[in-house]
């Protein structure tokens, strides 16, 4: 993955599993930086308007076998990556990234996507200055999840990976292999971990002591303040 | 490719490759009645014709929105789709199938558009190897002729004027289709393909196909119990997937 010579944004990226919390701490995140007059970018795993269409509609009518899942998913982040990321980097900004390349590496290969390929695949993207890594017990994830939420997506669950005719199950199975990738990424990407055990309040505190010394924020503000004064 | 048996694919994969006006479709047409008559099961597949996504990524081109690196990757699940769905299960039952174009055309594209070679052949790293390519080369200067005689216009992106608009679309597309040309210069080192000399007429192009194409036939129909034991050696593009 190439680094990121001279490019002026920097790049910040959340990654844990569903129910780690890692979407409530990312924008508890955007929330301050743009409260304090900071030029951010936030952007979503398979959220292109472009491609979003096709790939509900693959994952509705159950079209996807792992590779074009694998594919249409590096179509959307690729498509947000050269029409936004990219571009918001080049002009200064810091970019927040619910999940990132990361997620598409554990969940791909859960799915039996060659590792290696997966990551080819990815290769042009720069890498985040930070990767959050939200770090929570496999049970604790998972009772997030299901005792929040009753209906389960089919994906979402693994249940094209035929592991349990139960969703829950299938869930279950699932997210302990991504959990599985998640903890061999880890070292290798140098994954910030954060304990996502801990309240979702002191959890923020500490992403932003990180982001505060990582960064040099003051570089990454508005020249000009919009009128009237946000308060 | 996770889920899928690439043992025993007993069919052949032929592609045609050209450029628009090149007569590749013409052609496909008439090997296919050919093979038709005599008793061999085909199928044609073809760039942007997946279930998945040709919709999507047409609706996509007629804007002009897409980045290189998004196209590619649209292509390259448009030719995944097809793959797995058409072309493998097709050769599993013996077909002949057709390919109308195949990741060449699509290799060309990206790396003359600046994709890294080494990332867009990665990409396609899932691709079967054909039993035969057959690249229909035509002059540029007649294909133009061919194209403004059957559209009037020439076509926005075999023109690549998406990649230089300084240029009218008369001269870009002299200059598109030399580049791509080029591309197929070098990948004829590497993968070995049959060119023919399209410029000329339809019956000459026809009867070298069919001779070229009946000795790959020759070579590969063969009693069952043989056709089993050669196939299953069938083997991926660059060697570069997983096992």
């Amino acid at each position: 993955m190439p680094a990121h010579n001279g490019v002026p944004g920097k790049l910040i990226a959340v990654e844990g599993l569903d129910g780690s919390g890692k979407s409530t701490q990312i924008y508890l995140l955007k929330r301050w930086l743009e409260l304090e007059g900071y030029k951010i970018f936030f952007t979503e795993w398979n959220s292109s308007a472009i491609v979003k269409r096709a790939t509900r509609k693959g994952k509705k009518r159950q079209l996807l076998t792992p590779t074009t899942f694998s594919l249409i998913h590096c179509t959307d982040f690729t498509d947000r990556y050269e029409r936004q990321i990219q571009r918001l980097l080049h002009a200064g900004y810091l970019v927040l990234a619910d999940r990132y390349i990361y997620t598409a590496f554990s969940r791909d290969a859960v799915r039996g996507c060659d590792r290696e390929w997966i990551r080819k695949l990815y290769n042009y993207a720069q890498r985040p200055d930070i990767t959050f890594f939200f770090n929570v017990p496999l049970k604790v994830a998972q009772s997030r999840i299901l005792d929040g939420r009753t209906r389960l997506k089919y994906h979402e669950a693994g249940m094209d990976m035929g592991y349990s005719p139960d969703v829950n199950e299938s869930f279950r199975i699932f997210q302990g292999k991504i959990h599985q990738e998640y903890r061999q990424m880890a070292d290798e990407y140098k994954f910030v971990r954060i304990d996502a055990t801990q309240p979702p309040d002191v959890q923020q505190i500490k992403v932003r002591e990180i982001v505060e010394s990582t960064i040099d924020l003051p570089r990454y503000r508005w020249r000009e303040t919009p009128f009237p004064q946000p308060k | 490719m996770p889920n899928v048996n690439l043992d025993s694919l007993s069919g052949q994969l032929i592609v045609v490759e050209g450029a628009d006006g090149s007569g590749r479709s013409t052609h496909i047409n008439l090997l296919r009645d050919w093979l038709e008559r005599r008793g061999y099961p085909t199928a044609n597949v073809g760039l942007k014709r997946s279930m998945l996504v040709s919709r999507e990524l047409e609706a996509a081109m007629q804007g002009n929105i897409l980045g290189t690196r998004t196209l590619c990757l649209f292509y390259a699940t448009d030719f995944a789709d097809q793959l797995e769905n058409r072309i493998i299960p097709a050769l599993r039952s013996g077909f002949i199938v057709l390919a109308d174009r195949y990741i060449y055309t699509l290799l060309a594209r990206a790396i003359v558009r600046g994709m890294e070679p080494d990332w867009i052949q990665e990409v396609y790293s899932i691709a079967l190897v054909p039993d035969a390519v057959f690249y229909i080369a035509v002059s540029p200067e007649i294909l133009i002729e061919r194209n403004l005689r059957k559209h009037t216009v020439l076509d926005y992106w075999e023109s690549g004027m998406d990649m230089d608009r300084s240029l009218n679309m008369y001269d870009s597309f002299i200059h598109y289709q030399k580049k791509i040309q080029k591309q197929f210069k070098q990948m004829q080192k590497v993968y070995g393909f049959q060119t023919v000399n399209g410029n000329r007429s339809p019956r000459g192009i026809q009867k070298e196909l069919r001779a070229k194409l009946e000795s790959v036939l020759n070579d590969k129909i063969l009693p069952v119990a043989e056709k089993t034991i050669q196939t299953e050696s069938k083997e991926h593009l660059f060697d570069l997937t997983n096992g």
